[in-house]
């Protein structure tokens, strides 16, 4: 058998001279591009704890941005208010969108399928998906306060937000449930379980982490919203913890501070920016760990 | 019976007087019956002496047709299921045999455009007829699936019991000790207990692939099933934990009517009393297993069990 073995002809596995260089070019093409993508990056991150960490001040969390600001900088008050207006606004948003949008997504997924309705209803969502955001604000500038007569307040920019983060819920929930193996429901409905309970008892608790994390990602997003809350929350510059008025947030709070002539005032957005991106950073951490725990593959 | 309003399952019953009892009430009663009674679960106390005096039921396919939207995988099939006996079904890939065995307990119907005509009759009841809630009927009819998968939330222990605490419609009829008896007996009966009695409330998932297989049928059986369909159980298991499976289908065959979708004809051959060979979602032959494959009436079944095809 051994004795017909043709030889390798030498020179067979060589590498040639045009093949090395099309893939050095490649590969440095490839480099390059990923650096350019990262300058930027790299450039926010500078500038904003360049700037945004010599605004922050012991006083700078603890007080209100009202200190009159053509004196001293260091009169001119924190960000209090909006940092706690943020919280405010975000939680009653997530609390109106995360029921609903997985809601919609156990709908989808565990009964409605493949129907007409279905489709029509994901149809419906994508379509929000790309809804830009401040078309969100002026639907609920148009109906709850020109439409009402009355004036800007919290929870109408709460529900702006809701109306931003209900598609970007809906669809992670549904992804995350669409994950949850069949022959998991199958078994539980074999076992002779009625469908609210397997939905109930086996599919939420198992893509549970996986839904955390949808949720999350959407809070995140939500509370970097500008134009949503440009005329619906109003801004204030006291701290207000009555979501039926006037009441301040991060954006909006570095929206207004950019705009003004003093050089402090700006820096205060600086401060304000380097504050939001890192509670915004921070739950897309915690997003990240909790995805970690997931039992979906 | 419930027209008295005392639910109570009819393997509780006398077989005689259970044939009185069904001869006395009308056919539309009849229908459906004791599907509605299991409904209401069963009589605490019941427990504890049931399972080892449970026995299994008939299953009876009559006419069985089914469908995925246009298609029909099933072609109009008769086939008995005789109590207490292991059926094995062997037939070639989308030939309809794992169509056929989902039909028995509605689990086709979950299936997106799929449906089901004809009859299937437990015992004399059919399950396809008016007035009958699928969640009992699935009960009645436990199902193991080709992979295990046990819940990947819960212990050992909840497994176990989920299929009494999904079903039963109180937390309250279960009482600690009660549950707590029949997981023990289920998983003893399913050849686990002395493996995993020392870690109960430890996942699920982090048993071996054999043993969560294992698991799966404790967790059918502890709902004290009449029928348990099983679809290719052993076909992600090495051939050990395969053997463990057999044995245990063999002694569970006492209690609980076995149907069990099989490629693997020695497997076929090792567990089951009667074999069924279906081809083109149609049955060919049925007959004693060893019958079956060494006298086979029919040519296809013949070329098919000798490896011509398939």
């Amino acid at each position: 058998m051994s004795a017909q073995a043709q030889p390798v002809q030498p020179g067979r596995f060589r590498l040639s001279a045009s093949r090395r260089r099309r893939d050095r070019f490649a590969r440095t093409a490839i480099l390059a591009a990923t650096l350019v993508a990262l300058l930027p990056l790299a450039l926010i991150i500078y500038y904003l704890l360049h700037k945004g960490l010599s605004a922050w001040s012991s006083s700078f969390f603890t007080t209100d941005p009202t200190g009159n600001t053509f004196f001293k900088s260091s009169s001119i008050g924190g960000i209090k208010s909006a940092i706690l207006g943020t919280i405010e606004i975000v939680a009653l948003a997530a609390a109106i969108s995360i029921p609903v949008g997985v809601g919609v997504a156990v709908w989808l997924v565990e009964y409605g399928r493949h129907s007409r309705l279905a489709s029509l209803v994901r149809f419906f969502i994508d379509v929000l998906t790309g809804v830009p955001s401040i078309v969100f604000g002026l639907f609920i500038y148009i109906v709850l306060i020109v439409g009402t007569g009355t004036t800007y307040a919290g929870y109408k920019g709460s529900l702006a937000l809701a109306l931003l983060m209900l598609p970007i819920v809906t669809r992670s929930a549904e992804v995350i449930l669409q994950l949850v193996p069949t022959t998991l429901r199958e078994s539980a409905l074999a076992l002779g379980a009625p469908r609210w309970r397997v939905v109930s008892r086996i599919v939420l608790p198992t893509a549970f982490s996986g839904l955390v994390t949808g949720v999350l990602l959407a809070i995140a997003r939500a509370a970097g919203e500008t134009a949503p809350l440009l005329f619906t929350a109003g801004a204030t510059l006291k701290t207000n913890t009555d979501l039926g008025g006037f009441t301040n947030s991060l954006p909006l709070q570095i929206y207004y501070d950019v705009t003004q002539p003093t050089t402090a005032v700006v820096n205060r957005a600086w401060g304000a920016a380097l504050t939001l991106v890192i509670m915004i950073g921070a739950l897309n951490l915690i997003a990240r760990l909790v995805a970690r725990r997931s039992r979906l593959a | 019976m419930t027209a008295d309003g005392h639910p109570s399952r009819i393997a509780d019953v006398e077989p005689d007087e259970l044939a009185d009892k069904l001869e006395q009430a009308p056919a539309s009663v009849r229908s459906g019956s004791r599907i509605a009674a299991a409904t209401h679960g069963q009589p605490a106390g019941a427990n504890e002496t049931e399972l080892s005096t449970h026995k299994g039921l008939t299953v009876r396919l009559q006419g069985l047709r089914a469908f995925y939207g246009s298609t029909e995988a099933v072609k109009g099939v008769d086939l008995d299921f005789n109590a207490n006996e292991v059926t094995a079904i062997i037939g070639p890939s989308g030939c309809g045999k794992s169509t056929m065995v989902r039909c028995i307990n509605r689990m086709h119907e979950e299936v997106a455009g799929a449906r089901a005509e004809g009859r299937v009759l437990l015992d004399e009841t059919d399950i396809y007829g008016g007035g009958v809630d699928v969640v009992a009927v699935r009960r009645a009819i436990g199902m193991v699936f080709q992979k295990p998968n046990p819940f990947p939330t819960m212990s050992i222990f909840e497994n176990v019991a989920s299929g009494l605490r999904l079903s039963s419609p109180s937390r309250g009829r279960h009482a600690k000790a009660a549950l707590h008896a029949k997981v023990e007996q289920a998983l003893r009966s399913a050849g686990l207990w002395d493996e995993v009695s020392d870690r109960l409330s430890e996942p699920g998932a982090g048993l071996s692939g054999g043993q969560q297989q294992r698991l799966c049928i404790a967790r059918s059986l502890a709902v004290d099933p009449d029928v348990i369909l099983m679809d290719e159980p052993c076909s992600a298991l090495d051939p050990i934990a395969t053997l463990k499976i057999e044995e245990l289908i063999g002694r569970l065959k006492a209690r609980v009517t076995i149907v069990i979708v099989t490629h693997n004809m020695q497997q076929a051959a090792r567990v089951a009393d009667r074999t069924a060979f279906v081809l083109d979602g149609r049955l060919v032959e049925i007959g004693p297993t060893l019958q079956l494959f060494t006298t086979p009436t029919d040519s296809r079944t013949e070329e098919y069990v000798t490896g011509k095809f398939g």
